[in-house]
């Protein structure tokens, strides 16, 4: 029974909930704050009643997927989830998520908490959660004005992870040499996924560099492979540290423009059916790996693991399609430069030649910095856009991105407002066409506010 | 006409997306028919240090900085200052600014000796400067963002390359922003920075182009799209930092 302060904490954060769901507000974070203030150790209090403990994702890119597809396999094995799924992150979107279904007498009306996690607040949220599994997808450069850097997040990280009792059970990339050595911390349980299929990637490392280094010695890594950016077939010439052996692997990824089916193998036994994932791109490949990975961590059974994962939708920005006007609007939030080569790699390597509504905003849960966008590989979009109208409150910047990627001047169109750049982008689609929207957190809330309005789409924090 | 850029240790020193500093030089001598080349300059690959007309060098980890400065303390360092008495530019951004110096003093321990090529000093500071930095010079304003910790003071031998008008600049104290000395330039614009302040990328590429073409003229390009963005990023510092 969770004691008096989070008692009341909880009681105050349900009372501001119900208040903003009564003007007909998304309620993701203001809530959780109220309790949080009340009681700093409130979603500990409230984690600690839940009868399959707490998973954690987190990671740079991926973990609102990785956490909808483990939410979706949960729930199949018939256990009942609280999970954080509007991708509201942060410390208070848990205890949003613990408010949203505690009774008031803070009894949790579930029995799992799965909890994606911002990853500069994954070292405080691991302490107060005391999770049994967490994952981590990679790590990537993001946002660098609230992270500062890499080294010292992930070194951040480590430390809280090592911390950790040995009944804690860690789900890592193997594939990302940063978040690999996280496990050389500590000796408790680990599980490792990857790629092991010899025609994913190249050889040709991109040109972003947030981990080319050995995390151990500092020396330049080898890769016999790149997937993309520091993640690939990665070894250290100097101190031998190498990719550890991958626990759920992938030995063919086939691409397909609306799904990929994955081979897995690796040395949780057994061969299974392939894999269906029903999102395209090889980064969801990864997402459906680090599930079944945690899924493994969890004791719960492949086999209903992969037919949940065949069923899975995606979340808010992340490739779902809205029909608009007779249109197909698809989705893609990005927000950092490894995304963001993710996303349009997925979009080219299906043939597409893309018209485009792109939008940058430089609010804080977009990254004030915009600078990003300079190491994103717009050169390589460039030459298959149709059409760009962009938007947002720093459209300017990402127009004269587009130029300076060699799109053709006539090709670009800038259109300030929300609603009338939908309309132009969606106008300059034949019907029954394709416009591919490309935009940061706040954008793509706001665009998505629009064609709410215009009967659209669901509101975000109701799906 | 042909113009050489150089990229200082791309791999170590490029996570503030500085990177666009470079494309920005590169488009506008193509745009205006100059054919260029961009070669990678890191650790084990020093080859023709008098080859490029122009050095870019950005801002990197502080781990990454430490590798770079171990080697810039050898035989690179020499060659670096080789290339700029012999008439090479240089743009430089945080991190890479710093290590221009003569030395940056951390909070405890012994300080990290520059290369000295520019007259500035950095000392670390307790809060890290976070915002959108706009700048007035008697050239044309700059305006970029800033993300950095060392605080940097000039000597004699440098002049600031402007007034602050919104943000911290070199150190938060003296309302200086970045430095010039020669045809080396320093700052803290990230942004990145060149492609929005085209008067910039322009004056090194004149720069750039001197050191092998005598009298090359660079034609004025249509820079409607970059005062946009000025303007609005301009509009951002002033009123939401």
């Amino acid at each position: 029974m969770p004691d008096a302060l989070a008692l009341i904490a909880n009681a105050a954060g349900k009372l501001t909930r119900e208040g903003l769901r009564a003007t007909g507000r998304g309620a993701t974070a203001l809530p959780g704050l109220v309790a949080l203030t009340l009681d700093p150790n409130f979603i500990g209090a409230l984690a600690a009643e839940l009868e399959y403990g707490v998973a954690c994702v987190s990671g740079t890119n991926g973990k609102t997927t990785t956490a909808r597809m483990l939410a979706d396999i949960s729930r199949t094995a018939g256990w009942n989830p609280i999970h954080n799924r509007s991708g509201s992150n942060l410390d208070r979107g848990v205890a949003a998520a613990l408010l949203e279904h505690s009774s008031w007498s803070a009894e949790p009306q579930g029995n799992f908490g799965l909890f994606e996690i911002d990853e500069a607040s994954l070292p405080s949220a691991v302490e107060r959660l005391q999770p049994r599994v967490v994952v981590i997808t990679n790590l990537f450069r993001d946002q660098m004005d609230r992270y500062f850097e890499l080294d010292a997040l992930a070194q951040k990280i480590g430390d809280a992870l090592a911390a950790l009792p040995a009944s804690t059970t860690l789900v890592l990339n193997a594939d990302d040499p940063l978040v690999a050595n996280l496990a050389v911390r500590r000796d408790a349980k680990t599980i490792f996924f990857g790629v092991d299929d010899p025609d994913v990637g190249g050889v040709v490392p991109q040109a972003i560099s947030d981990a080319t280094r050995c995390p151990r010695c500092k020396a330049p890594l080898k890769y016999a492979r790149v997937v993309l950016a520091h993640v690939g077939d990665w070894s250290c010439p100097s101190c031998g540290l190498t990719r550890p052996p991958r626990d759920v692997s992938a030995t063919k990824v086939l691409l397909g423009p609306d799904s990929s089916e994955i081979a897995l193998a690796g040395t949780v036994g057994g061969i299974f059916e392939p894999v269906r994932v029903p999102i395209p791109g090889l980064y969801n490949a990864y997402n459906a790996l680090a599930a079944l990975a945690a899924a493994r961590a969890l004791d719960l059974g492949l086999a209903e693991a992969i037919r949940a994962l065949a069923n899975f939708r995606p979340a808010f920005g992340r490739l779902e399609t809205i029909e608009h006007r007779g249109r197909t609007l698809r989705l893609v939030l990005v927000k950092n430069p490894a995304g963001f080569n993710a996303a349009i790699g997925a979009l080219l390597e299906t043939g597409r030649t893309p018209r485009l509504l792109a939008a940058l905003s430089d609010r804080d849960a977009d990254g004030r910095d915009v600078s990003w966008i300079w190491d994103a590989d717009f050169e390589a979009l460039a030459p298959s856009v149709e059409h760009a109208v962009i938007t947002g409150l720093r459209g300017r910047d990402l127009a004269l991105r587009f130029k300076y990627a060699g799109l053709a001047k006539e090709r670009i169109e800038v259109v300030d407002d929300w609603s009338a750049a939908i309309d132009r982008a969606t106008t300059l689609a034949p019907e029954g066409g394709e416009v591919v929207v490309l935009a940061t957190y706040t954008a793509m809330q706001a665009l998505r506010a629009v064609l709410a309005r215009a009967g659209a789409a669901v509101p975000f924090w109701e799906d | 006409m042909d113009l050489r850029i150089a990229h200082l240790y791309p791999d170590l020193m490029n996570i503030y997306g500085d990177r666009g500093n470079v494309i920005a030089l590169a488009q506008r001598a193509k745009w205006r028919g100059v054919e260029v080349e961009v070669r990678p300059y890191s650790i084990g690959e020093w080859a023709e240090p008098d080859w490029p007309d122009v050095w870019f060098f950005g801002g990197g980890q502080d781990q990454g900085q430490d590798i770079v400065g171990a080697d810039l303390a050898g035989k690179s360092g020499a060659a670096l200052r080789k290339s700029v008495e012999g008439g090479a530019a240089i743009f430089s951004v945080c991190g890479g600014y710093q290590l221009l110096g003569h030395e940056y003093v951390p909070e405890t321990g012994p300080s990290i000796p520059g290369l000295g090529i520019l007259d500035v000093t950095t000392r670390a500071g307790k809060r890290r400067f976070v915002g959108n930095l706009l700048v007035d010079s008697p050239d044309g304003q700059l305006v970029g963002f800033e993300n950095h910790s060392g605080r940097t003071y000039l000597g004699p031998g440098a002049k600031p390359l402007g007034t602050v008008i919104a943000g911290n600049g070199n150190n938060g104290e003296d309302k200086t922003e970045g430095a010039v000395q020669g045809k080396v330039i320093g700052c803290y614009l990230h942004g990145s920075c060149l492609p929005k302040n085209p008067w910039l990328a322009d004056r090194l590429l004149a720069w750039a182009l001197d050191r092998r073409h005598k009298d090359a003229k660079l034609e004025p390009l249509d820079d409607v799209e970059e005062a946009a963005a000025r303007a609005q990023a301009s509009e951002v510092a002033r009123t939401r930092t």
